[in-house]
């Protein structure tokens, strides 16, 4: 029953009166651009916030916890323990994080024998963050060896660097951003022209025709899944020529480009469909919209937000649209980027499905 | 088979019976017109048979099928104009008629369905630059896209200016000699004298007249009257001195029924006798407007257009949209 030559002369048309209208245009492709080159250019020296050690105890000594309190009490850095049945570069990685120490099991037996001991600094070289957690732990480390050898290197520090990549602020920044535009076009321009087009009764025109509702749809999220492409691929470039991001490209991306425009597009059109009047539509796409377009690490990663900020995070969809395309593009964390992408699937699925069902051509 | 056939339909919103108990066929080849005032009910009446409205009740049978349930089939065998016609503000006519050719699945020469409705200058200008007449020329020429063998046209020229009017008249006419069925609804009179093989006059809902234009007069008319110029005293005169019915119309008009043949001779005979002054003698028959503005009590303003002096008509037409 469904037409590839309807669906597709639909597209065209729909695709054509798309380039056709300037305001379209501009804040389909060019504008996810200009933030980046705006925002990229504004945090390009790197972001403040603390930082984040993570720390392996293997010892159960005295001496190694009040290490631990010296270090936390240098104020620098946010230290999280990790359990010692953890690999902890393994664990690193997991948790997308470059920065970290391992404490040896016999380390207060060594110091107090004032035998050498080696603590292992888990960093990443080219980054400002590892600058600074090498500086933390050797500041007490010294003050530590002063203490009691006067000076003496008993503690010393094996730097090993962690699997994580190099994380820049405009690496954050573009998977971001493509995942604004996922959200922003398809999301906007839906709300927009399934209200419009009951108003104006164009639904019940095209209702005269054999187009169904589902090869309309289809057609409109296949548009915006070309849009989102071409938008990923001038965002990508940017990033890369004009601030050098690091970004890993790989077939993983297709899926959340692919479903990430077929979710907002149906999200517009649920919303267009179910609202009274274009007015009442274009509130709740607002309502919906931007709560999800700053929350959902779009503009800086959600780790900066307070904690309750960042659980809401985690109920916007868009949220693992970038999440997942983080895990992707900075970490290679594919994990993560799994679960990331069942839970867009799955919200994908029912949303097409609710807006297909919901949506009318006409009224009784 | 009889391309149109609805019976008893009935189709209410809330306490509103906008169409109520509307029965009639409608045969191969014919233009039928339903001519009503605003809010009458033709419209949803027409959606009714496009498919696009659920009725109430009664039985309604377009090329063989009931429209409600049916109109994916039925849709490609019907050619609509819906009221208010609009479509994609960044397409050109070209491309409609291209669009609209991929929907139905058929291939069609652009230029010449645009040059059937003459809007062939203008095929590559944006829809939202077109002017009201010539979106509505694309309206006709998407109904022409599946060469459909019955088309619905509601209020095809609405608004339209005088030339936009006869550009359209003359495409409908050119329907019918292709031997297709066209139900057009108007509230213009002369469109629908001008147009269809039968008329049917809808008030309130109900059909209160129907057939060809001049049966319609024939039976709802007042018949043939003299009408004489003259004064008031003069149809006193003639009044008293004949058994005829005299009417004083004001202004200086006299009008006399004509019910055989021999009163034409009574009535001039009276008016000679009078020795009144009197000029300008003549006969006529009811038009279609007179007939109209006796059965739906309304009015007819300047553009031919109807206007319902009930009041009613206008919650009704409000409760519609």
């Amino acid at each position: 029953m469904t037409s590839t030559r309807r669906i597709l002369s639909d597209l065209r048309l729909f695709g054509r009166g798309y380039l056709r209208n300037v305001a379209g245009l501009f804040f389909g492709l060019i504008f996810p651009v200009i933030l980046i080159l705006i925002f990229g250019a504004i945090f390009s020296s790197g972001l403040g916030g603390t930082i984040t050690l993570y720390v392996q105890n293997h010892d159960s000594g005295p001496v190694s916890s009040s290490f631990v309190q010296a270090l936390n009490g240098t104020g620098t850095v946010n230290m999280v323990l990790v359990s010692n049945s953890e690999n902890f570069s393994q664990y690193l990685s997991a948790h997308s994080a470059s920065d970290g120490i391992i404490i040896p099991s016999d380390f207060s037996a060594n110091y107090t024998a004032g035998e050498n001991v080696t603590v292992t600094v888990y960093s990443n070289p080219s980054q400002s963050s590892s600058a600074i957690v090498s500086g933390t732990v050797t500041g007490v480390i010294n003050g530590f060896n002063l203490e009691r050898f006067g000076g003496k290197a008993i503690i010393r520090i094996a730097q090993t660097t962690a699997n994580s990549q190099v994380t820049k602020y405009i690496d954050f920044l573009v998977p971001g951003l493509i995942g604004f535009s996922i959200l922003v076009s398809p999301m906007f321009s839906l709300v927009n022209i399934s209200s419009e087009y009951k108003r104006i009764k164009l639904f019940k025109q095209l209702s005269l025709t054999p187009l169904t509702k589902i090869e309309w749809l289809a057609s409109k999220v296949l548009f915006y899944i070309l849009l989102s492409v071409t938008s990923f691929l001038l965002m990508v470039a940017v990033g890369v020529f004009a601030f050098g991001a690091h970004i890993v490209l790989s077939p993983w991306l297709i899926p959340f480009l692919v479903l990430g425009p077929m979710f907002f597009a149906s999200l517009g059109m649920l919303v267009g469909t179910v609202s009274k009047s274009t007015e009442t539509a274009s509130v709740v796409g607002n309502i919906i919209t931007f709560p999800m377009m700053f929350l959902s690490g779009t503009f800086f990663p959600i780790t900066l937000m307070p904690s309750y900020l960042q659980y809401l995070a985690h109920v916007l969809p868009l949220f693992y649209i970038i999440d997942g395309l983080n895990g992707v593009m900075i970490y290679g964390n594919y994990a993560q980027a799994t679960i990331d992408l069942v839970v867009v699937a799955v919200i994908t699925i029912v949303v097409f499905v609710a807006a297909a069902r919901l949506f009318k051509w006409r009224e009784d | 088979m009889i391309p149109v056939e609805i019976s008893s339909v009935r189709k209410s919103y809330g306490d509103l019976k906008a169409v109520d108990g509307v029965s009639f066929s409608v045969n191969e080849g014919e233009v039928f017109a339903l001519l009503g005032p605003n809010g009458a009910g033709k419209t949803t009446l027409i959606e009714i048979m496009e498919g696009l409205r659920k009725r109430d009740g009664g039985t309604v049978k377009v090329l063989g099928l009931d429209p409600w349930g049916n109109g994916y089939v039925l849709h490609r065998r019907i050619g609509v104009i819906p009221q208010d016609f609009t479509f994609f503000d960044k397409a050109n006519p070209r491309e409609a008629v291209e669009y609209y050719a991929d929907l139905f699945g058929v291939s069609v020469d652009p230029d010449e369905i645009l040059k059937e409705v003459v809007l062939d200058d203008s095929a590559n200008v944006l829809f939202e630059n077109l002017s009201g007449g010539q979106k509505q020329k694309l309206g006709l020429a998407l109904s022409l896209v599946n060469s459909a063998e019955l088309l619905f046209l509601d209020e095809p020229t609405t608004g339209l200016d005088p030339n936009a009017r006869r550009t359209i008249w003359d495409v409908i006419r050119g329907l019918k000699d292709k031997g297709r069925t066209v139900i057009l609804t108007t509230h213009y009179l002369d469109e629908a004298e001008q147009l269809s093989d039968r008329v049917a006059i809808m008030n309130h809902g109900h059909i209160v007249a129907m057939g060809a234009s001049e049966d319609i007069i024939e039976t709802h008319g007042s018949g043939e009257r003299l009408e004489v110029h003259g004064t008031e005293e003069l149809a006193a005169y003639i009044r008293a001195n004949t058994n005829l019915e005299v009417e004083y119309k004001g202004k200086g008009l006299v009008s006399i029924r004509l019910s055989q043949k021999h009163d034409v001779l009574a009535a001039l005979t009276a008016v000679e006798q009078s020795g009144l002054d009197w000029h300008d003698i003549h006969t006529r028959r009811d038009s279609l407007d007179d007939v109209f503005v006796k059965l739906v009590s309304g009015t007819i303003d300047e553009k031919g257009e109807i206007r319902a002096e009930n009041t009613g008509e206008n919650s009704h037409d409000q409760r519609r949209r």
